[in-house]
């Protein structure tokens, strides 16, 4: 079993916190998704649990062993993100070959699938690369090398719609063929909701919410009927957001109902892990409102 | 398989359920192989240890049943078995919706029954 942890781990630059003693634990072979919004310390925690930034404080560890300064350790993690860590003048083949004596191999087989698929000229120069290629480029590294712990930074940054149809099939089938951990960071909430089987949100560098889809789904109601009624029924319940069309209302739940009784002008079913996202990380801010 | 999925339902319901619906319509038809865990995920972005729960779902209704290193198929009186639930669920799932609505709508019982006798001349 590899386990990957972070642990009371927080960063900050001068007097701006960024991480505040974030606890996670990613379990071997689950596809997780990290959500948050703009700045909220995805990227940030990203690099710390890599070792390409250091923590302020707390540690990263692999099966209980610190991953700092640690390359068999962090030669089991591959992180894909925004930042190039490759020549510009490299051409990509010769970038794979790099890779794969860094890493201890390369699944060769998958990558041709994949240069196929998505139509990929291995033959250019890396720094030649539109934004959506490079984001292919990368994907294919991290889906090829042969690392356990696979992390994605807005793995479909400019890729089109029938690109990223192909990226969620190949990392769904890859993921059946050979069962690791991977993080999904990413704004395309609804694109990975059936895909991640888990759910982090990260909001102002806290962790607000950590669980498994289906128990979170489980959780989130939605309640539609006339104002006074809606009113009535979830008085003393955990809403998070609503929506008014007249005098109709929908008042979002999320947390378990008890066994009060639904009036029959009260309509109750889910929603969906988007909007829940969105109620989740804008209490926030209107909270911060509200002090000022 | 349609596989039109939605949020208010969870996903692994939803996946026995349309294997239901497959194997009722003929889709899929008894004693052939279905779609594999991965094949279902892949084509459908679908976490896999979702669609195996979905799957074992139906196992546990005697719809499907694995081979050992073949993979899943429909077994025989799937269908059978299906229509018959459907028929016993018939009342909760139409009937209550429908004398509810009618009532909302002032229809009489008399002339609910008027509707459903011409529903069937039709």
């Amino acid at each position: 079993m590899s386990m990957l942890e972070v642990s009371h781990v927080s960063k900050s630059y001068g007097s701006k916190s960024v991480i505040a003693d974030v606890n996670l634990m990613f379990e071997e072979n689950k596809i997780y998704g990290l959500l948050g919004r703009n700045g909220a310390g995805k990227s940030s925690l990203l690099n710390i649990m890599t070792n390409r930034i250091f923590a302020s404080a707390g540690e990263v560890k692999i099966d209980s062993e610190s991953v700092a300064d640690n390359d068999s350790k962090l030669g089991l993690m591959y992180l894909m993100s925004e930042v190039d860590l490759y020549p510009n003048g490299s051409k990509l083949s010769q970038i794979v070959s790099d890779s794969e004596l860094m890493y201890g191999g390369f699944d060769h087989q998958l990558a041709d699938k994949l240069i196929e698929e998505f139509g990929i000229d291995m033959t250019q120069k890396f720094g030649k690369l539109s934004t959506g290629y490079n984001s292919i480029f990368k994907l294919i590294l991290a889906l090829c090398l042969p690392v356990k712990f696979v992390i994605l930074d807005e793995p479909v940054l400019g890729l089109d719609a029938n690109h990223r149809e192909i990226f969620y099939s190949e990392l769904l089938a890859s993921y059946s063929e050979n069962p690791r951990t991977f993080i999904l960071a990413t704004h395309l909430i609804e694109e990975i909701a059936t895909i991640i089987s888990d759910v982090i949100i990260l909001d102002q560098g806290r962790i607000i919410l950590n669980q498994p889809v289906e128990d979170v789904l489980a959780r989130t109601h939605s309640v539609v009927g006339p104002k006074n009624d809606v009113e009535s029924y979830t008085k003393g319940l955990n809403v998070v957001g609503h929506d008014n069309i007249g005098n109709i209302r929908a008042n979002y739940v999320y947390g378990d109902l008890d066994d009060r009784r639904l009036p029959d002008t009260v309509q109750l079913s889910n929603f969906d892990l988007q909007k829940l996202f969105v109620f989740l990380t804008n209490q926030y801010e209107g909270g911060k409102h509200h002090e000022n | 398989m349609q596989f039109e999925f939605n949020s208010s339902e969870p996903i692994y319901h939803q996946v026995a359920e349309q294997i239901e619906d497959a194997i009722a319509s003929g889709g899929f038809e008894e004693g052939a192989q279905i779609p594999s865990t991965t094949e279902i995920s892949k084509e459908f972005h679908i976490n896999p240890a979702t669609v195996l729960k979905g799957m074992n779902i139906a196992v546990s209704k005697q719809l499907i049943e694995k081979r050992r290193g073949l993979g899943m198929f429909v077994k025989s009186g799937a269908r059978q078995r299906i229509l018959e639930a459907k028929r016993d669920g018939f009342f909760d799932a139409f009937i209550v919706n429908l004398v509810r609505e009618a009532r909302n709508l002032n229809i009489s019982e008399e002339a609910l029954l008027d509707l459903v006798k011409r529903g069937y001349n039709q």
